[in-house]
């Protein structure tokens, strides 16, 4: 089951000296809630998300997790990042079971109970392959299974499609949002990417620059599966872009251009 | 069609002989032109020597008087002893070297306050040359063995330390933040993560170090100790044994190529990088 997350007042200087990068973030998440957070680069959301993960602490506040604050990593809350970094003296099963070896489960225990995982993600014919001679998307597939085997109760997700091929990432967004729900998992993924966060996640957060602040949500009530030429999907981006104006988050560049067509399509017809 | 079937399968399962054959051979040809040029310069030193009456009574360094020394050290069986020896006190130096070498590479590679502390004092005794070391060994160790067996170790713990730092500067960072993010202990960070991640410059290290001990080790064989193959080079040099001191180093060369070749197999062996 998914844990819920709750930010209290998380205040964060990377040095004493410094302006603030994260200034009074506030916000909970829902257990088995899937969360984006949105920004442009350098907000901090990356910052906070490991925070989330116990791998940087705040200067000011803290992360609770099921109400017990996050002072060091556990495989209970899991990370996975923008590359695999798989290992690559391990076979493709073994770096899938590294987490529980790391909790002291036996390795012939581990093997089976990743088993099932690797067939999940599409890796039925890769379990002793060689990492290195995987493709991104298959190194992230293995990075996914081996985030699961521990049994998290949360999944973070730093980016964790960006370096993929369009293919794989549209599969990969709609597979990992499937996964968090047949799971009951509470999943955040930090993105820049607008349809990244309408495809994959229930609320949507807005993040601001200098100093990073949630400056918006907005609440996806779309069904699943997630199709990115639905009339509600198109709809959706609209909001986001408009409430990104709003805020004047500076997140503009290509999705700009996108919302301009879309406005430019809507008043020819 | 039977008939070209019944022609072809001979055909097919000659094949791969043949071109084993030809691989063997093609990979044996330049190491086996280089062996020919040493010995030919070998041959040509030693028929000059010969000719130069001032020089006649070295004539044994020749080719032929050595290999005949050398047969006549293996079929006597008085090529073993030495070579125990001397094999005895490096794989003891160099197991020393190994057990300090590499906690100590580990923790200058992963602490960047002790590379700080470490770099000079560490330069600067590796410029030593281990046999500089020789009256202190003396004075220090009560048996030559150890005192020759702690030069091995002044001369094999630099490579390992360098190369075991440098591969736990390369570790990709990202491997130990995945690894604490799955709850990585320290200990198990160490055997997980940073031990197989650095085994191939660990072995790099060991190359290099089995190098320069086993260069050292002559030298350091030819003070006090009664045995091994510098013992053996210093005692044919005495009895005016030529052709016994020529085969010796022939003996030095092919244990120290073989030792070398070891080391690289087991970096292969060791080496996770796709080629």
């Amino acid at each position: 089951m998914g844990a819920s997350i709750s930010l209290d007042f998380i205040t964060h200087k990377f040095s004493a000296t410094a302006e603030p990068t994260l200034k009074d973030i506030e916000n909970r998440i829902e257990p088995g809630e899937l969360v984006a957070l949105i920004g442009r680069s350098g907000c901090g959301k990356s910052t906070l998300l490991h925070m989330m993960a116990g791998l940087l602490i705040p200067t000011e506040g803290c992360v609770r997790i099921n109400s017990h604050q996050v002072a060091k990593p556990s495989a209970k809350w899991n990370m996975m990042f923008q590359k695999a970094s798989l290992y690559p003296w391990m076979s493709v099963k073994e770096n899938a079971a590294l987490g529980l070896i790391f909790d002291g489960v036996s390795k012939g225990e581990a093997g089976q109970r990743v088993d099932a995982l690797l067939d999940m993600v599409g890796l039925n014919d890769k379990k002793n392959a060689n990492v290195q001679s995987l493709s991104g998307g298959q190194q992230q597939r293995v990075a996914l299974a081996r985030s699961l085997a521990t049994e998290p109760e949360v999944l973070l997700l730093d980016e964790p499609f960006s370096a993929l091929d369009a293919f794989t990432r549209t599969q990969l967004q709609e597979e990992v949002p499937n996964i968090c729900r047949e799971r009951g998992l509470t999943m955040v993924i930090v993105t820049h990417d607008i349809d990244e966060a309408i495809a994959m996640a229930d609320r949507v957060l807005i993040m601001s620059q200098n100093p990073g602040r949630i400056v918006g949500e907005l609440v996806v009530d779309l069904p699943w599966p997630r199709r990115h030429m639905d009339a509600g999907f198109q709809a959706m981006r609209d909001e986001l872009m408009k409430q990104f104006k709003g805020t004047d988050t500076g997140l503009a560049g290509r999705h700009t251009s996108v919302a301009d067509e879309s406005e430019k399509t809507a008043s020819a017809a | 069609m039977s008939t070209s079937n019944s022609q072809s399968i001979p055909v097919t399962n000659m094949m791969p002989n043949m071109g084993w054959f030809l691989g063997l051979f093609k990979s044996l040809q330049y190491p086996a032109l280089g062996i020919t040029c040493l010995l030919a310069l070998w041959w040509v030193g030693g028929y000059m020597i010969e000719a130069d009456p001032d020089l006649s009574a070295f004539s044994a360094f020749a080719p032929a008087p050595t290999f005949s020394a050398l047969v006549d050290m293996v079929s006597s069986g008085e090529v073993w002893a030495p070579i125990g020896s001397s094999l005895y006190r490096i794989l003891a130096g160099l197991v020393w070297g190994i057990a300090i070498g590499v906690p100590v590479g580990v923790t200058v590679g992963y602490f960047g306050v002790a590379l700080k502390v470490t770099n000079v004092p560490f330069q600067f005794l590796r410029m030593i040359s281990p046999l500089a070391w020789m009256p202190v060994a003396v004075l220090a160790f009560d048996s030559w063995d150890s005192a020759i067996i702690f030069l091995i170790v002044m001369a094999t713990v630099w490579p390992i330390i360098f190369s075991t730092a440098h591969g736990v500067r390369r570790i990709d960072p990202n491997w130990f933040k995945v690894a604490r993010n799955l709850g990585a202990s320290g200990f198990q960070m160490l055997r997980r993560i940073i031990l197989p991640a650095i085994m191939t410059d660990v072995m790099a290290g060991i190359r290099l170090a089995v190098g320069v001990a086993w260069v050292v080790l002559v030298p350091a064989e030819y003070l006090g100790v009664t045995s091994g193959l510098g013992y053996a080079i210093n005692d044919a040099r005495d009895t005016l044994a030529y052709d016994y001191l020529a085969a010796v180093v022939l003996v030095i060369g092919i244990i120290g190529y073989g030792l070398d070749t070891v080391c690289s197999v087991l970096i292969k062996r060791f080496n996770w990088h796709v080629e």
